[in-house]
């Protein structure tokens, strides 16, 4: 093993202790998720670390829950946004002819209109629950992926190794999953991560628009919509979840570059 | 008088990052000291990874990515110009040394004209008005053989031939009017008849200009019919250097003789068998297009031998393999194999049809997963058609490793950690798995270095003695054609223009285009270049 490079163990530290939180938030909060346990807008004290919010609720208790809704529902729809993008983008690379042209161009479409604009007007016919907005961001997601993945098999079809996997008889699914797929990993392995970010910005910002998790459950993005007002009379508390998803942020795009640099270098890409 | 370029122990350098390991310093030359006197031609020959095209970049003190000349003289009219600093370097490239690379293709600007190009380091330096420079560019175009050479500088890249290409970036070194030229496998990416062409022109403007030249090949042939001073490199050392009658004919390390030697392996050809494969009227072209890439194409293959292939590229020789192995079912004809038709495409074969019809390519490294090892990449022909596994799969990987000579310890690496000829040589092994009847060869020791070329060749002739096997051989190069045929084809624009056994076609009379096929091929020995000019100058003006 090389040694790990300082930015991604940053990284790997952060995204593991925001995971951690999110997992074990039940026994880590000083306070249940709903309790109102201090004044309106009170500063950061020994009692309550991050100062108490627009009601006067723990703002850590509430981050630590938030976190663990917004990552739950951001890694479950990247998982699925993943599993659809990247079989279809598979398919259609080996498959090629008219079921490459379909789905290629069922992407278009849906990528031609601003993901936030579909999502808004699907969740405000829908019923707003977590499936919904998993399966939603999922699905608008996938398009991207789909598009990585088909770019990536692209290149992987061509080599004469499939050739001859074909040429031997093989079946297209030993083709996809054994031939294809290990090259493919480590450029979605990548992706996964810039993904999983993208949809954590995506479900703040529906859920500050009031479209995405909705009270009295908590998430970081709701919680900035909360207590945006206390901004004008200098009160901080809409800038802590701020704060988380932005480190969130950061944390994960260092683990994804490592990871890209790393195992880039085994194919003589660029190596750090 | 001093010399134009000498090398004084020379030493360079370069760090390399092994993957999971700290990275290191290697050394890719060392200790070379040689000489280029005024108006003489040094010849840089050896395997790839000797070191030729980092000692041919230092003289003009550069290294490509990542490469550090560190020690030694590099005197270029007197003066070291090791470590000098850029704007001396600047003031050097391109005005007093030039360089010729070996993809003409990739190296010109596709959206300049020629004319722009060439002449562009010729107006940088000032040494020239434009006026002058475009006159100098026209007469180099008219000395090289270009057509209509008043014209040719209007043209794009795209407008001219892979040959002519090459010509305009000789044409482009020498503008400048400099003092010595390098150039690097100039001739290596082209044609055989394409490649005399060239070879005949840059050896012409060395002569006319008086330039000094190092010319880089791994090519021994056509450095022989070049250089007036060869020096011989591997493994970035020195091993001999000398007059290019020297080295030619009393070669004094070991290693050179064998580069001299290569491809004397002696294969007489097999009396008459019935044929395993025997294609008829095959006519084929790609879909969208309405070209006919194989027209009327009629050959038989023996059992148990081997039938050559020989064309330049784009005369169909790949084409008629994709047709053979189904990826692209022929317009008209048929294919009988071992005894029975074959369908014209990949679906409609039998599991017993594939795998007696098995295929080795030109480049290992890309037909073998980087991401499996060699046990599996040997095993999976085994157990996909003999559902053999765990233990009696891992011996027979393993025999087959013996019979391609690589032995214990390869199961469990990856294709990465393998040498070149390694790699094909388990391309092979994984080819042998299938116990397949014929095997079809794409320009399988093309990409190889002359030697490792030679094993390989080797190995496929003991190969085909002890199981029978016959391969259907794709090539380019006659050399390689002599050493391993029993039958040869000679293809011409999709059409099999000459078909018959090794002797009848490789004995006079031939026909036009294999006469041409055949002249154009490097011989090693001094003075070939000037025979076959001569040869051919007689010839048409006999006609």
């Amino acid at each position: 093993m090389r040694r790990i490079p300082l930015s991604a163990l940053f990284g790997l530290v952060m995204t593991g202790a925001f995971l951690f939180c999110a997992v074990f938030a039940q026994w880590i909060a000083p306070y249940p998720l709903d309790a109102v346990t201090g004044k309106v807008w009170e500063a950061p004290s020994a009692e309550f670390w991050l100062g108490t919010d627009t009601i006067g609720r723990d703002i850590l208790s509430r981050m630590i829950y938030g976190g663990q809704i917004t990552i739950f529902v951001a890694l479950a729809s990247s998982l699925l946004s993943f599993g659809m993008g990247a079989f279809f983008g598979f398919l259609a690379a080996v498959r090629g002819g008219w079921i490459d042209q379909v789905l290629s161009r069922v992407v278009d479409v849906l990528m031609a209109i601003p993901s936030l604009i579909v999502a808004l007007v699907v969740l405000s016919v829908l019923p707003i629950s977590l499936p919904v907005l998993i399966i939603v961001m999922g699905v608008l997601d996938a398009t991207r992926v789909f598009r990585l993945s088909r770019a990536v098999a692209m290149d992987i079809t061509v080599m004469d190794y499939v050739e001859a996997a074909k040429l031997r008889g093989e079946k297209q699914s030993w083709i996809i999953f054994r031939e294809i797929l290990p090259n493919a990993l480590s450029p979605l392995v990548a992706e996964f991560g810039l993904r999983f970010i993208f949809a954590v910005l995506f479900i703040s910002t529906l859920s500050f628009l009031g479209l995405g998790i909705q009270p009295p459950l908590a998430d970081w993005g709701g919680m900035v919509k909360e207590n945006k007002d206390g901004l004008i009379y200098g009160k901080a508390a809409a800038l802590m979840p701020a704060l988380a998803i932005a480190v969130l942020a950061i944390s994960v795009n260092l683990v994804a570059d490592w990871v890209l640099s790393r195992t880039t270098s085994l194919k003589g890409g660029r190596g750090a | 008088m001093p010399d134009l370029l000498e090398f004084k122990n020379l030493r360079i350098e370069a760090t390399s990052y092994p993957p999971g390991e700290p990275p290191r310093d290697v050394v890719l030359v060392d200790g070379v000291s040689v000489s280029v006197a005024k108006g003489k031609v040094l010849g840089l020959i050896g395997e790839s990874g000797a070191g030729k095209s980092t000692i041919g970049l230092s003289a003009m003190s550069f290294g490509r990515g990542g490469v550090r000349l560190t020690g030694g003289e590099i005197l270029l009219n007197g003066r070291n110009i090791r470590g000098m600093d850029a704007a001396g370097l600047r003031a050097l490239r391109g005005r007093e040394v030039t360089y010729v690379a070996q993809s003409a293709a990739a190296a010109f600007n596709p959206a300049k004209r020629l004319m722009e190009q060439v002449i562009e380091t010729t107006l940088h330096h000032g040494i020239m008005g434009r006026a002058e420079a475009e006159a100098r560019a026209v007469s180099l175009f008219a000395k090289l053989g270009l057509p209509n050479p008043e014209s040719f500088g209007r043209r794009y890249p795209h407008q001219v031939s892979g040959g002519q290409l090459q010509r305009a970036m000789t044409a482009m070194a020498l503008c400048p009017k400099p003092d010595l030229v390098i150039f690097d496998e100039p001739t290596t990416a082209l044609d055989v008849t394409t490649q005399i062409d060239v070879l005949a022109a840059i050896k012409e403007a060395i002569r006319d200009t008086g330039v000094a030249a190092l010319y880089i090949t791994h090519d021994l042939a056509v450095v022989a019919q070049v250089s007036d001073d060869i020096l011989v490199l591997r493994h970035g050392k020195m091993v001999e250097y000398g007059s290019v009658a020297d080295i030619i004919t009393a070669p004094k390390q070991a290693y050179t003789q064998a580069l001299v030697s290569v491809r004397s392996i002696d294969h007489q050809e097999k009396p008459e068998a019935p044929a395993v494969l025997s294609v008829q009227n095959i006519t084929a072209r790609y879909a969208g297009t309405n070209f006919d890439v194989l027209k009327n194409v009629t050959v038989d293959l023996p059992a148990g031998q081997t039938l050559a292939v020989v064309g330049e590229s784009g005369s169909g020789k790949s084409t008629l393999a994709r047709v053979i192995t189904g990826l692209l079912p022929a317009a008209q004809g048929r294919i009988r194999f071992a005894g029975r038709e074959l369908s014209a495409d990949l679906a409609g074969r039998t599991k017993d049809d594939l795998r007696e019809l098995q295929m080795i390519y030109q480049m290992a490294d890309v037909a073998m997963n980087p991401r499996q090892t060699v046990g599996t990449i040997i095993g999976r022909p085994l157990e996909f058609y003999f559902g053999l596994k765990g233990e009696a799969k891992r011996k027979r990987v393993q025999d087959l490793l013996d019979q391609i000579e690589m032995g214990k310890g390869f199961m469990d690496r990856y294709p990465a950690e393998l040498s070149g000829g390694q790699k094909q040589r388990v391309c092979i092994a994984r080819a042998l798995a299938a116990k397949p009847k014929l095997i079809i060869c794409d320009e399988v020791t093309s990409a190889l270095d002359p030697l490792v070329a030679d094993g390989i060749l080797k190995l496929l002739l003991d190969l085909q003695a002890r199981e029978g096997v016959a391969y259907l051989f794709i090539t380019h190069d006659l050399a390689t054609v002599r050493a391993i045929a029993d039958k040869i084809a000679v293809m011409y624009r999709g059409q099999v223009v000459r078909y018959g056994g090794k002797t009848d076609v490789l004995t006079p009379p031939y026909d036009d285009y294999t006469d041409l096929l055949l002249s154009s091929a490097p011989e090693m020995r001094i003075g070939w270049l000037e025979e076959v000019l001569a040869h051919r100058k007689m010839e048409s003006a006999g006609n």
